[in-house]
């Protein structure tokens, strides 16, 4: 594959707390608040709380899920004192990052996020080949002797059209969740603190390098597309779920889901068995706040993606 | 020569209740009550009157721990005496409520054992909790439990502190039991967490249906963690935290904690040790609901009680 040479990516966001009870991006973001830039910084950062009343009462959201609001329809939609308040803040924060799709956007916008699931270090994006994320995707896999070593680095793929994609990170030019699990839902672990504290400065030190004008290799990155989620069963009237993730595949996320094996224990005793066709990758296992949006897990596609050697362009 | 003389003789326990609910994000107990409701089949036992109850039903309804206050520390008997009120706090009312189906606590006619299902985000695995040292019917039943469930651990923690013991939903009962089983993320239902409890209920109506039909229970000791005192995260003059468990104790719930070792990290990378003279065996290490109860973790020193032979009463 030619070299590409790309924009410098100049303007970087990372944002914490867009779920208030997510902590570890909360407290991140609180500590690089605490560091006053002193204009030496090769790149301009802006650093982001971004739904600080629900960071405030440490749940994810007070009125709708903040991370849902940033379709084109939700961003363009008029908002009054009556509007949720997470459609307002939506907004807010595309006028302060964006206007998505168009040149006053961030040049990359990172989203900080946490999970119940044992997804180790994920990067979800909405394009599988976007070369910035896959490249910064690459730098992160590549870290050895390291305290993130332990942690596996994966890139999502979420094959949605910009106009319909609902998250903070479609704000930016280039933009992913940076997501770490497994962790509580209002509980800081230090080993993903320190994994997202870390998945961060490796970021930065890309971008760096990238904006410097270094080349960088291509080479092949494994991308998981996301092909359809997986509800619990639930009793036909009155909704409530009827049985739990199964011990087998409970924390085994990326671990590849054959046809014919266990999905769920049902209270009953019985086992129920994944029916598809097609061996596929589960991920976001029992997810504690998806419940609500009825997906106990999702499942998807695995394949090598080449990217190619790239380079900042220098204007002159 | 065989003495017929110590033996407790201890009234029938007659009637018992399955609090789910108490938080409204603890997902096992709510999952199990709420099953049992529907059909009662496998809590059903000879002679014995099992109600499964849903503590607050607000809270569960909002998936939140509490609606205005925790229900789980309710039970004062300011709470408990004070006249009902227009604008009353959502779980006080609530406490009122329970106290006069299951109560009055404190009297004859209370509610002869409760069980109060818990989940909890520290690595605590199976555990009892137990309000005090001389109830012998609860020492008894945790020692069958406990039996019961080996090789699978279950540990007992009592709290009798005097200042750290708090007025509970199930303390309206005469015999009261906390279930608390984690590690489980609040909201988040965990197949092996949701069948460790169910299974420690199993045993638990066994005990009280071989109780009430006369078996007798020979003397026996059980270990157990008894509270001792409770370490907060360091924080700044705002209130908040500056540092999280240290990744050496995180997930080390019962393992002894000695001077010199590891307890805190800071957000910039520096260790807090810990600096209490005696060895202690912390407990509740990092639970999510604690951070507002200024609660790192919990210690505890390791006892052993001993327990009299108990038998049912003859009338």
């Amino acid at each position: 594959m030619k070299a590409v040479a790309m924009p410098t990516v100049s303007r970087v966001a990372v944002c914490g707390g867009t779920h208030g009870n997510e902590l570890a991006g909360i407290y991140l973001v609180r500590e690089m608040l605490k560091k006053r830039a002193d204009g030496t910084e090769p790149v301009s950062v802006v650093t982001v709380m971004s739904n600080p009343r629900a960071a405030q009462l440490c749940v994810r959201y007070v009125e709708t899920d903040l991370n849902r609001c940033f379709t084109r329809a939700a961003l363009s939609a008029p908002v009054s004192e009556t509007s949720p308040y997470e459609m307002v803040r939506s907004q807010e924060l595309n006028a302060l990052l964006g206007p998505k799709a168009s040149m006053q956007a961030v040049d990359l916008l990172c989203d900080l996020h946490n999970t119940t699931a044992n997804t180790g270090l994920c990067l979800i994006t909405y394009s599988d080949r976007d070369w910035i994320c896959l490249h910064i995707c690459k730098h992160l896999q590549a870290r050895t002797n390291t305290k993130m070593a332990s942690t596996p680095v994966r890139y999502v793929h979420f094959d949605i059209p910009l106009n319909e994609a609902y998250s903070l990170d479609s704000v930016g030019k280039h933009g992913f969740a940076m997501e770490i699990g497994p962790q509580p839902h209002g509980v800081v672990r230090s080993v993903i603190f320190s994994a997202m504290q870390e998945g961060v400065q490796l970021m930065m030190d890309w971008i760096c390098q990238f904006n410097s004008g270094t080349l960088f290799e291509g080479g092949w990155v494994d991308v998981y597309t996301m092909v359809k989620n997986i509800d619990y069963p639930r009793d036909s009237e009155t909704h409530v779920i009827t049985a739990a993730v199964h011990p087998d595949l409970q924390d085994r996320d990326f671990c590849l889901l054959h046809p014919g094996d266990p999905m769920f224990l049902c209270f009953s005793g019985e086992t129920l068995r994944y029916r598809g066709k097609e061996a596929l990758y589960p991920f976001f296992i029992n997810e504690g706040a998806y419940y609500e949006k009825g997906v106990a897990l999702s499942l998807a596609r695995k394949r090598r993606v080449q990217i190619p050697s790239v380079r900042s362009e220098t204007l002159r | 020569m065989s003495s017929r003389t110590n033996v407790s003789c201890l009234h029938e326990a007659r009637r018992v209740a399955i609090f789910g609910g108490t938080h409204g994000n603890e997902m096992s107990g709510i999952t199990l009550v709420n099953m049992w409701k529907q059909n009662s089949a496998e809590i059903e036992r000879n002679g014995l009157l099992i109600k499964p109850f849903i503590s607050n039903p607000k809270a569960v309804e909002k998936c939140i721990r509490y609606i205005d206050t925790d229900l789980n520390r309710a039970f004062t008997p300011e709470n408990l005496s004070a006249p009902d009120v227009e604008g009353r706090l959502y779980e006080v009312q609530r406490a009122k409520e329970i106290n006069r189906m299951f109560g009055p606590k404190g009297s004859s006619d209370a509610y002869d054992v409760i069980f109060d299902l818990h989940n909890t985000t520290s690595n605590m695995g199976s555990t009892l909790i137990l309000e005090s040292s001389t109830d012998l019917f609860n020492l008894q039943m945790v020692h069958y439990i406990k039996k019961a469930m080996a090789p699978h651990t279950c540990l007992v923690l009592l709290n009798e502190h005097p200042q750290l013991k708090y007025s509970t939903t199930r303390s309206v009962a005469k015999h009261p039991i906390g279930l608390e089983v984690g590690p489980q993320p609040q909201g988040v239902l965990r197949s092996n967490v949701f069948e460790s409890m169910r299974t420690i209920l199993k045993h638990a109506l066994d005990f009280i249906e071989f109780f009430n039909s006369g078996v007798e229970f020979p003397p026996c000791t059980i270990d157990v963690f008894r509270v001792q005192e409770r370490m907060d995260y360091p924080r700044d003059t705002n209130g908040n935290i500056t540092a999280m468990v240290h990744p050496h104790l995180q997930d080390c719930d019962w393992e002894p904690l000695n001077r010199g070792d590891p307890m805190f990290l800071t957000f910039d990378g520096r260790t807090i040790l810990y600096e209490g003279a005696n060895t202690v065996y912390p407990t509740f290490i990092n639970e999510a609901a604690y951070y507002e109860k200024q609660q790192a973790f919990t210690t505890t020193c390791r006892e052993i009680l001993a327990a009299n032979a108990i038998r049912k009463a003859f009338k």
